[in-house]
C-alpha cells in the first residue's frame, strides 16, 4: 500500500521535551497548510523513562488512526537510548535518521547497522542546548535539524511558530535562546 | 486555509466546544483520559471566558447527581467522564434519562477494570447503552467537537428531552493532536440558541416534582414515553445534522457511508478505527476491489431500518466491536447490526470481529485481514466462525 503521508518517530526520555517537539512539528507543518497528527505513546510517565512520540504529515487529509510502525523519519533525542531501544525498528530502506550525538554520521550508521540507502544526520543537540538554552533540552535544536534535512517543514515557518507558541509560556530571553538553538542546529547538522 | 484551522487534541477540542456552548452548570470529577476536558474547561471558567458555575464534586456519582439537580432546575448542563467514572455514574445515568433531563456528557472511551487499563475500548459506553441516553460516536477530534455542539440542540428539543452522550476514543483521539476547524463563537451560540425551559424546578409559580414514586399505576406509561422520545429523536438528529451542514459545511446523519453505494465487502464500525479502515478501503479500491465502510454515528437511537437499507446489497459484512458482551453471541454492535439485517429478504452474511480491547493497536494489516476474510465469505456465503477475536495472542 502506497503511503499518502510521511511518518516520523521520536525517541526520547521523559523530561527532554520530545512530546513538545512532535507538537511543534505538527503546528509548524499546519501553518504551511499541511494536514497533521502528533501523538505520544502513553505508558507510565516518568522523568528519564524511554518514550516515543509520533507525527504524520501530509498534503491531504489523514484518516488513519493506528500506531506508526514504519516511520520514514526517526529522530533520536537521547543517544543513550540506542543501546537499549531498537531505533531502527520497522524503518523502510530509504529512512532518514536524525541523531543527537557528538559522533559522526558514518559511525552511527555502522553502529546501527543501517542499509545503504538509509541516511544518517547527526548534531550535538545537547551541547547546542547547553550553549543557548542553558539546559539539557535537545528538542528545539533537533527541530532545526529536521527543517534542514527532512524536507517536511520550512525553517521560516518553524521560527515563526516557535516564536508564537513559546511566547505564550516563556520569557523573551527563553524564546530567543530557543530560536538561536534552532538556527545553530540548522547550520551544524551534518550528513554522511 | 481558514484562520480557525488549528492543531488540537480531541480533549481540547471538546473543551472548546463547551466554552462556545457556555453551559450554566458543569460538574467535574477527573478520570483518565477525559480529565483534560474539564481541566481545560476549568481554565476557561477561571479566565472568565464562560459564565458557567463549575461544581467540583467528590465522585462521578456525585457529578451526575449535580448535573441532574442543575438540569431539573432549568440549566444547560454538561460534564465529561471515562470508563470506571461512567460505571460509577450508573444509577444516576438512568435517573437522568428517566427524568428526561437534557444533560450533555462527553464520554472519552476507555477500557473498564479489571485488569486496570487506561486505554481505549468501547466497553464503558456499551455498558450504558440501555440507560436511556442518546449516544453519538465520533471518528476524530472534528467530529467530537461537531457532535457536542449538535448534542445540545438534540437533547433540548421538546419532543426529545433526553440526555446525550458524545463518545470519542480515549488517547487515540483524546490525546492526539490533529488538524481541525474551530467554528466562530457567535455562530455556535446562534446555532444552539438560548436554553429552552420545560418545567424547571426553580419556576416557583408553577411548581413541579421530579422523580416521585411511580408504581404499577404509571411507571410503564412513563417508560413507554421514554421509548417514544428515543424514536422521536431520530428525525431531530437528522434535522440538526443537516442544519449543521448548511450552516458550517459538514453534514451529519445516523451514519456515514464511505464508498458504500456499490460496495460488496463492507465493514461496519464505530470511532477512530473507521479512519484506518477508510485508508485501507482507498487502497483496495485502487486494486479494483469493491470495499466500503459504514460508520455508525448514532448508536442510540439505533437506526435499524436505515442501516439495513444501506447494507442490503453487500455481499459480505464484517462488524467491528471494540467491546465484548461476555456470554452473548458477539459484541454489542454485531448483535444489533445482525438483528437489523434479519428483516431483509436476503440478509448478507455477517461476521463479528472483537478487536482493540484496552487500546490494542488495530493496524492496516489487521484491516486487510478482515477484508481477506470478507472476500472468502462473499464467495462461500458462510463463515466457519461468525464471532471472532482479532488483534489478540491466542
Amino acid at each position: 500500500m502506497e503511503k499518502q503521508f510521511t511518518e516520523v518517530r521520536w525517541h526520547g526520555r521523559g523530561g527532554q521535551g520530545t512530546v513538545t517537539a512532535a507538537k511543534v512539528l505538527a503546528e509548524t507543518a499546519l501553518a504551511s497548510g499541511k494536514h497533521v497528527q502528533a501523538f505520544p505513546e502513553y505508558g507510565p510517565e516518568r522523568m528519564g523513562a524511554p518514550l516515543r512520540a509520533y507525527n504524520r504529515l501530509s498534503a491531504n487529509p489523514i484518516a488513519i488512526h493506528c500506531q506508526v510502525t514504519n516511520p520514514d523519519v526517526v529522530v533520536v533525542v537521547d543517544p543513550t537510548l540506542m543501546g537499549s531501544v531498537d531505533v531502527t525498528e520497522g524503518t523502510p530502506d530509504n529512512a532518514i535518521f536524525i541523531i543527537n550525538t557528538h559522533e559522526k554520521p558514518a559511525e552511527i550508521k555502522r553502529k546501527l547497522g543501517l542499509g545503504k540507502a538509509q541516511k544518517v544526520y547527526t548534531l550535538n543537540a545537547t551541547k547546542i542546548a547547553f550553549d543557548t538554552i542553558k539546559r539539557p533540552l535537545p528538542n528545539t535544536p533537533l527541530l532545526g535539524a529536521l527543517a534542514k534535512v527532512a524536507g517536511l517543514i520550512d525553517m521560516d515557518d518553524l521560527i515563526s511558530d516557535l516564536k508564537r507558541s513559546f511566547s505564550k509560556k516563556f520569557t523573551e530571553q527563553v524564546v530567543s535562546a530557543n530560536l538561536e538553538a534552532v538556527k545553530r542546529a540548522y547550520e551544524e547538522v551534518v550528513g554522511e | 486555509m481558514s484562520t480557525n484551522t488549528v492543531a488540537m487534541t480531541g480533549n481540547i477540542a471538546v473543551a472548546n466546544a463547551m466554552r462556545q456552548i457556555n453551559p450554566d452548570v458543569c460538574a467535574a470529577y477527573p478520570i483518565t483520559p477525559s480529565t483534560e476536558v474539564m481541566q481545560q474547561f476549568a481554565s476557561f471558567v477561571a479566565d472568565g471566558e464562560v459564565d458557567t458555575e463549575l461544581v467540583a464534586v467528590d465522585s462521578e456519582h456525585s457529578a451526575m447527581s449535580a448535573c441532574i439537580g442543575a438540569s431539573a432546575a432549568g440549566g444547560r448542563v454538561m460534564t465529561a467522564t471515562s470508563a470506571n467514572g461512567l460505571a460509577l455514574m450508573w444509577e444516576m445515568l438512568y435517573i437522568a434519562a428517566g427524568n428526561r433531563l437534557p444533560i450533555v456528557m462527553t464520554t472519552v472511551n476507555r477500557a473498564l477494570s479489571a485488569p486496570i487499563n487506561i486505554h481505549c475500548d468501547h466497553s464503558d459506553a456499551m455498558g450504558a447503552r440501555d440507560s436511556g441516553w442518546i449516544q453519538l460516536w465520533s471518528e476524530n477530534a472534528q467530529e467530537a467537537y461537531d457532535n457536542l455542539i449538535q448534542a445540545v440542540r438534540i437533547a433540548e428539543r421538546r419532543e426529545v428531552r433526553l440526555p446525550v452522550m458524545v463518545c470519542l476514543d480515549g488517547f487515540i483521539i483524546s490525546h492526539s493532536i490533529e488538524r481541525m476547524e474551530l467554528l466562530d463563537d457567535m455562530q455556535v451560540r446562534n446555532f444552539i440558541g438560548p436554553v429552552k425551559l420545560h418545567y424547571p424546578l426553580l419556576d416557583v409559580d408553577n411548581p413541579v416534582t421530579y422523580g416521585p414514586l411511580d408504581l404499577q399505576d404509571y411507571y410503564m406509561e412513563h417508560k413507554r414515553q421514554q421509548a417514544d422520545a428515543m424514536q422521536l429523536a431520530k428525525p431531530v438528529i437528522l434535522e440538526v445534522g443537516q442544519e449543521f451542514g448548511k450552516t458550517f459545511g459538514r453534514s451529519y446523519g445516523f451514519f456515514e457511508e464511505y464508498k458504500l453505494k456499490d460496495a460488496e465487502l463492507v465493514v461496519v464500525a464505530l470511532g477512530s478505527s473507521v479512519g484506518t479502515v477508510k485508508t485501507v478501503v482507498d487502497s483496495l479500491r485502487q486494486q479494483g476491489i469493491a470495499a466500503g465502510v459504514l460508520k455508525l454515528r448514532s448508536f442510540r437511537p439505533f437506526p435499524a431500518k436505515e442501516l439495513a437499507a444501506a447494507l442490503k446489497s453487500a455481499k459480505a459484512i464484517a462488524v467491528l466491536d471494540r467491546a465484548d458482551s461476555f456470554g452473548a453471541y458477539g459484541g454489542p454492535l454485531f448483535s444489533e447490526v445482525r438483528s437489523a439485517l434479519f428483516s431483509l429478504e436476503a440478509a448478507p452474511p455477517t461476521v463479528d470481529y472483537i478487536y482493540g480491547l484496552g487500546g490494542r493497536d488495530f493496524g492496516v494489516a489487521d484491516v486487510n485481514g478482515v477484508f481477506d476474510d470478507l472476500k472468502m465469505l462473499a464467495k462461500t456465503g458462510k463463515a466457519s466462525q461468525e464471532v471472532n477475536y482479532i488483534t489478540v495472542r491466542e
